[in-house]
């Protein structure tokens, strides 16, 4: 066997071994989420199901205050987020890229803020203000909560996409008569569409999975997110112990989004990854 | 002109309200509190810098940032080095490695509590798949307690669990920036009949060497923001050993309800990351 082959193998045998690593972990969190109640409860553990049955996920289901309200209120939340994020990084980002604001360096710095102030840090005033204005245990609060953490990166995609669209279509719109606002809809929306998708992309992800602000935020067992339920059912008791199914199959429902808009939108996670670490 | 500026300025309006109201009127607000004995049920009393001194007599914050730094010390070379060596396999071509790079940033995209949950199940006790492996393997002899009961052992079981969680995040950014590498480059090196390990000595570890240094300190606020994990997992048991900065800032503000203290706490810890999120632009701009 010659050398390079032999390096060949041993690249190969080393990538075999990280799948197996790291696809392991979740894939049988996700399969241990269809064990029959039966096995589920069976010691020692067993590592694939033998068994085939929904019962975990009928458990989440009506688990407390129910499925359906946990999930709506993350996806809810998420949502607002996505709108938020787009309503004031749209129009932010063509007035810092095509409008000669006034002190247009301090004010993007200022908008940029929230990049030095870790949000982890703003809870404890945040939390005050949001008691007194009741926005505490509401959606609403929670999604501004995450506007604010995703402002800056949005921002920073959304004035770098309408920095490269060229001046000859702006012009050309300025020459049908178009106002400014109509410049915006019809010449530059059609432009941004990647880094429209990239912004809520990436708000959807942080909001739905974000812990520490909603576990803050939110003290009512109704207005609970996904993540936040869960973690306190870790704790809460069947019959003397966790009921791992019931989380195996929240985790499952969980990452399921998340997985799924990666295997979608692959090219603007890795781009926006890339824009937003790495300036 | 003047029209241009004066509508400029209405576009950027909503954002910077936005900003004033909810990232700088906190912060105002939290400068503010930390001055203060604030609680919401008996009201606000000024008492100086007493929250900073409390802060510096309290065992707990001391127990707390020295834990949080040393949990950063260990986690981030096995980050970036593990993050780096798997850049460096996958970066090339092949099928195989396609797989590898997919599946190895998977559990990025993936929420921080989701997978801590998860890991807090293979590292139970009874019904742990990591107890059950290590038995079956004859590792150990009967199933360890990971959490709970020893401190070191559990912050090294979030450790790993955090490992698979965010690798992908570092390897992908190094991928990128190994594949900007311009093909003549590394060719030249080849011919010049450089081994695998000095290639990756002389030409791409230099020409990496920015986005090695930024992901590092992404990598190290991340850490020193730790929290999800370490209050899913360990609960910051035994004894609070294992409750990081965010963690006792949490318990002060939330479950206490010690707002001034917490907002003292606060101001602290965004100094720390203030410090390395500085030294972050700067190398941003200095290597630009």
């Amino acid at each position: 066997m010659t050398r390079k082959k032999q390096k060949g193998y041993l690249a190969g045998a080393i990538s075999v071994a990280l799948i197996v690593v790291f696809a392991a972990p979740l894939l049988v969190s996700v399969l241990a989420s269809i064990k029959s109640k039966l096995e589920a409860a069976s010691l020692p553990p067993t590592y694939l199901p033998h068994s085939f049955s929904f019962e975990s996920y009928e458990r989440l289901w009506s688990y407390q205050s129910g499925l359906v309200t946990y999930a709506g209120n993350s996806l809810g939340t998420a949502l607002i987020t996505i709108v938020l994020c787009l309503g004031l990084t749209i129009p932010a980002g063509y007035g810092l890229a095509r409008y000669p604001v006034p002190f247009k360096e301090p004010i993007f710095v200022l908008l940029l803020l929230a990049l030095i102030i870790p949000y982890q840090a703003l809870l404890t005033p945040l939390f005050f203000m949001f008691v007194k204005i009741n926005l505490h245990n509401s959606l609403l609060g929670l999604a501004i909560l995450h506007t604010s953490i995703q402002l800056p990166f949005s921002l920073y995609v959304m004035r770098n996409a309408f920095e490269t669209v060229p001046k000859e279509l702006e012009e050309a719109g300025i020459v049908d008569g178009c106002n400014s606002f109509q410049i915006l809809r019809r010449v530059f929306l059609p432009a941004i569409v990647p880094a429209i998708i990239t912004v809520a992309l990436f708000a959807f992800i942080t909001s739905w999975n974000e812990f520490l602000g909603a576990l803050v935020l939110l003290s009512k067992d109704t207005s609970f997110t996904l993540p936040v339920i869960l973690a306190a059912a870790r704790q809460q008791t069947i019959l003397g112990g966790t009921d791992w199914g019931m989380l195996q199959a929240g985790i499952t429902i969980s990452v399921l989004p998340c997985i799924l808009f990666y295997v979608l939108l692959q090219k603007y996670y890795v781009s926006g990854l890339l824009s937003g670490a790495v300036k | 002109m003047q029209q241009r500026k004066l509508v400029g300025l209405l576009y950027v309006a909503p954002a910077l309200a936005f900003v004033i109201c909810f990232t700088v009127a906190p912060f105002v607000q939290m400068l503010w509190m930390s001055l203060h004995n604030w609680s919401l049920l008996t009201g606000q009393k000024f008492i100086g810098f007493n929250n900073f001194i409390k802060a510096y007599n309290d065992t707990q914050f001391w127990v707390s940032l020295v834990f949080t730094l040393k949990y950063t010390l260990w986690i981030t070379p096995i980050l970036m080095i593990g993050g780096y060596m798997i850049a460096l396999l996958v970066a090339e071509k092949g099928r195989l490695r396609a797989i590898a790079r997919a599946v190895v940033f998977v559990p990025v995209v993936i929420g921080l509590g989701a997978s801590s949950l998860l890991w807090y199940w293979l590292f139970s006790y009874d019904y742990g798949l990591i107890n059950r492996g290590l038995l079956d393997l004859g590792i150990i002899s009967k199933p360890v307690v990971w959490f709970g009961a020893d401190a070191t052992l559990g912050t090294w079981a979030v450790i790993s669990s955090i490992v698979w969680k965010v690798m992908g995040f570092g390897m992908i950014l190094f991928i990128a920036a190994i594949q900007a590498i311009p093909h003549e480059v590394r060719e030249a090196g080849r011919i010049d009949g450089a081994s695998q390990w000095q290639a990756v000595r002389r030409i791409i570890l230099p020409l990496t060497y920015r986005t090695v240094l930024l992901v590092t300190l992404v990598s190290i606020i991340g850490s020193l923001l730790a929290f999800d994990q370490f209050y899913i997992m360990t609960a910051g048991q035994p004894g609070n050993l294992t409750a990081t900065s965010v963690f006792f800032i949490y318990l002060n503000s939330f479950p206490y309800l010690k707002l001034g203290y917490g907002a003292a706490l606060s101001l602290i810890l965004s100094i720390v990351v203030l410090l390395f999120t500085l030294l972050q632009l700067y190398l941003n701009k200095r290597l630009a």
